[in-house]
């Protein structure tokens, strides 16, 4: 810091009167940044040293590794691990060359709603909200009536991110549409705005399993949720990242949801890996809604020749029933 | 109630300005006053207590669900910015077109207009799920998002508003820091601060008169703004009922409609409480508000009629379920009782003279407003229950909405507190601009600047 001073000074020896004030501004900023940086310097020091010299408290703990090692370390050696990887700003770019795509085969669904259980489970979802819903649809009364799964359709024109005033919820470059809930303001515009009953907002203080409640939040996984925000199907980005499948495709025991990259044309349900375009093309794939112009990035394909017969739900089946009426 | 008397003379117009000066002073309440105040304050008081559950619990404390995800806060949003309205209409639309018999009416308008847009900004904030992050929209805010479009004209809207309101009201502020005795030191004071050491001066009286028209004109375009925006938050999504190219002009002159009886309400109010007020807002002011809210009425039935009349003849797929129920199913009372009793049956009963004094058009202003508060409900909620996908999978709670204690009474202290803040008005300035009404009845312009303040 002397050093800077003493520069400073002998130049505002040959210089005028205004050069003088600029110098004595630059070594004032000289000053701060350096001072500012001592604290920084300081501050690792300590926490280094502090880190080596921290004696052990002899206490043990018993911890399992992430390849299910049972271990035992110091207590004072423990410290809790982050959930998840990508931060707020990390989650808005998407995952470089991939442009998500899925393929609901209705007909292959009989309403098994194991799609549905994972969803819940991993995403620590309530009863009450469901990120994927499997919707009883009857077009007429002369129709039969088929099971649909909806995930978000994550639309390539979404009109959720449109109308979002604070850009919480955003497009990424790999398709997929997120939610920061740490920026949602709660409008709830995107929910009016959204054509398929897809987003769900947490009206009071969301439950969070303790494990989860200081987890590092992101928008990739959504934990822990917030209150007062909307939240919705986010494709597992989490997932996708470790080249993993999302976990209602991974979850379907009758292979209803392809998964895959639109860049490379196939999708795959996790039995069979097949051309995007040509399933697309051999069963009369289609959108839904397309007439609204949102381009969704999920495919159907139509519930024709189905390989399960169509069975009501036991429980909610009369319910499901009476609100079929209104229709696709 | 007498007719107006126009001055023969300078020492008449002297007296007349005194006159109307002593009139005009605010005075303390009397029984039914005091008891109005607090009986508003007790509503807030109510209100703010569920608010203050709301900030703890969330919006659960709401009849809101994933379906009907704006309920009564958003349709009591568009209330209150359609009401507001009537000050552009008033103030500016009608100065712009000369007409001479407003100068008594226009601080009542605009004081409506100034509550109305205060507290429609404070019941959106109410509607939002994370409140603490409002400040969020002037860190992030996206300029496509129709909301911002709203913050932009409302905020707009509401500085216009409060200037339109304040600079004619500086001589009769003036007046009160210099008149009235035996006030308080904090009144003495507020007058004192309000009145910008205003001197009826000629050069003051040309700043105030130069100001007015440029507001005048600045209000129109945005006034036409605030609810055409509002409107739109509805019509940039594709849900049915919402879906409507009609919607700008529909809300504008359903706002038109609410806000002349906004004022022919406050008005019979005003006299009913102040007879002195009878010479200055006569028999003749509520005759022409009368036809004014006849003919705005008729402009709304036009739009209303294009509204429902053709996607009912149509019954396009998903419009028709959605049209149905208002039609013929569960809100089809509420929705002709505010077609006929709030917009029919008013527009019949003033056609004729004989309703156009002041106790019935206040009966049918209070239809008017009554109407136009549920006809906000009937645009936004039902709409909200017919989504393209049917309801299922979701709780039984959120298949309906029936608002609850806490919405309603957060919503009624809203209302509350935009009538406690005209009423405070009323209790502390002059209602009636003194000089423009001086003006009007033809009293020289170097007179008044030099005896209104005697």
């Amino acid at each position: 810091m002397s050093e800077h001073i003493e520069q400073s000074s002998t130049n505002e020896e040959n210089i005028n009167q205004e050069s003088t004030e600029a110098s004595r501004r630059k070594f004032l900023k000289f000053g701060v940044l350096a001072a500012g940086l001592t604290v920084v310097g300081g501050g690792l020091q300590k926490a280094f040293s502090t880190d080596d010299k921290k004696d052990t408290t002899g206490k043990k703990v018993k911890v399992m590794t992430t390849d299910g090692k049972l271990m035992e370390v110091d207590e004072s050696h423990i410290k809790s691990a982050k959930h998840c990887c990508s931060s707020s700003t990390e989650s808005r770019e998407g995952i470089p060359g991939k442009k998500f795509v899925m393929v609901i085969d209705l007909s292959r669904c009989k309403d098994a709603l194991k799609c549905q259980k994972a969803c819940q489970k991993h995403h620590l979802l309530p009863e009450q909200d469901k990120w994927l819903k499997v919707f009883k649809m009857q077009e007429t009364e002369e129709t039969a009536p088929y099971w649909m799964p909806k995930p978000c359709l994550h639309c390539d024109k979404p009109p959720c991110v449109k109308v979002c005033p604070v850009d919480a919820t955003f497009k990424r470059s790999d398709g997929i549409v997120l939610i920061d809930n740490e920026r949602c303001i709660g409008c709830r515009f995107c929910m009016a705005a959204c054509p398929y009953s897809t987003r769900v907002f947490n009206w009071e203080e969301p439950k969070v399993p303790e494990a989860f409640a200081n987890a590092t939040y992101s928008p990739e996984t959504s934990v822990p949720r917030k209150k007062g925000t909307v939240e919705k199907c986010d494709f597992c980005p989490d997932m996708l990242r470790q080249g993993k499948l999302p976990h209602c495709v991974a979850a379907c025991p009758n292979g209803v949801y392809y998964f895959g990259n639109r860049n490379e044309d196939s999708v795959t349900n996790g039995d069979e890996t097949v051309s995007l375009s040509q399933l697309l093309k051999d069963k009369a794939g289609y959108r839904y809604l397309e007439s609204l112009g949102t381009e969704p990035s999920v495919y159907y394909l139509p519930p024709a020749n189905r390989i399960f017969p169509f069975k009501d739900r036991e429980v909610e089946g009369d319910k499901a029933k009476e609100n079929t009426e209104k229709k696709g | 109630m007498r007719d107006i008397i126009k001055p023969k003379n300078d020492a008449e117009s002297i007296e007349m300005l005194r006159k109307f000066n002593q009139d005009m002073l605010p005075h303390k309440f009397g029984k039914i006053g005091k008891a109005w105040v607090v009986f508003l304050l007790i509503v807030i008081a109510f209100g703010l207590y569920n608010y203050v559950k709301q900030l703890r619990f969330g919006l659960s404390v709401t009849g809101l669900g994933d379906t009907v995800s704006w309920g009564i806060y958003i349709s009591n949003f568009v209330f209150f910015v359609a009401i507001s309205l009537v000050g552009s209409l008033i103030t500016a639309v009608l100065r712009l077109l000369g007409i001479s018999w407003r100068s008594p009416i226009t601080r009542i308008a605009e004081v409506i207009a100034v509550a109305s847009i205060v507290f429609a900004g404070l019941i959106i904030i109410v509607d939002m799920g994370r409140p603490d992050r409002l400040l969020n929209m002037f860190m992030y805010g996206r300029i496509q998002s129709p909301i911002v479009w709203d913050v932009i004209v409302v905020m707009t809207y509401m500085s216009i508003s409060v200037l339109f309101l304040y600079f004619p009201l500086l001589p009769g502020i003036a007046y009160c820091r210099d008149h009235l005795k035996n006030i308080p030191k904090w009144q003495k004071w507020m007058y004192k601060f309000l009145a910008l050491n205003w001197q009826n001066r000629r050069g003051q009286y040309e700043l105030v008169k130069k100001a007015e028209v440029i507001l005048a004109i600045m209000i129109i375009p945005v006034a036409l703004s605030i609810h055409t925006v509002t409107s739109w938050l509805f019509e940039s999504t594709f849900r049915p009922g919402w879906d409507s190219t009609n919607f700008g002009a529909y809300f504008v002159a359903g706002a038109f409609m609410l806000g002349a009886g906004g004022v022919i309400c406050a008005m019979y109010i005003l006299l009913r409480f102040n007879p002195k007020y009878n010479q200055y807002i006569t028999f003749k002011h509520f005759d022409k508000m009368g036809r004014l809210l006849v003919l705005l009425s008729l402009i709304y039935f036009y739009f209303t009629v294009n509204e429902y009349m053709m996607p009912g003849y149509k019954m396009k797929g998903d419009e028709s379920s959605h049209l149905t129920e208002l039609f013929a199913g569960k809100y089809a009372f509420m929705f002709w009782s505010v077609q006929i009793v709030g917009m029919i049956i008013p527009i019949c009963l003033l056609f004729f003279k004989r309703f156009r004094k002041p106790f019935p058009m206040f009966i049918i202003s209070i239809c008017v407003i009554v109407g136009a508060w549920f006809k906000r409900f009937l645009i936004v909620i039902p709409t909200m229950l017919h989504p393209f996908l049917p309801m299922q999978e979701i709780t039984e709670a959120s298949k309906v909405y029936s608002p609850t204690l806490p919405e309603w009474s957060i919503t009624v202290a809203s209302l509350a507190g935009a009538t406690l803040l005209i009423t405070l008005f009323v209790r502390y300035f002059p209602i009636i601009s003194i000089w423009e009404l001086a003006e009007e009845r033809g009293v020289d312009h170097d007179l008044i600047y030099e005896h209104l303040n005697d």
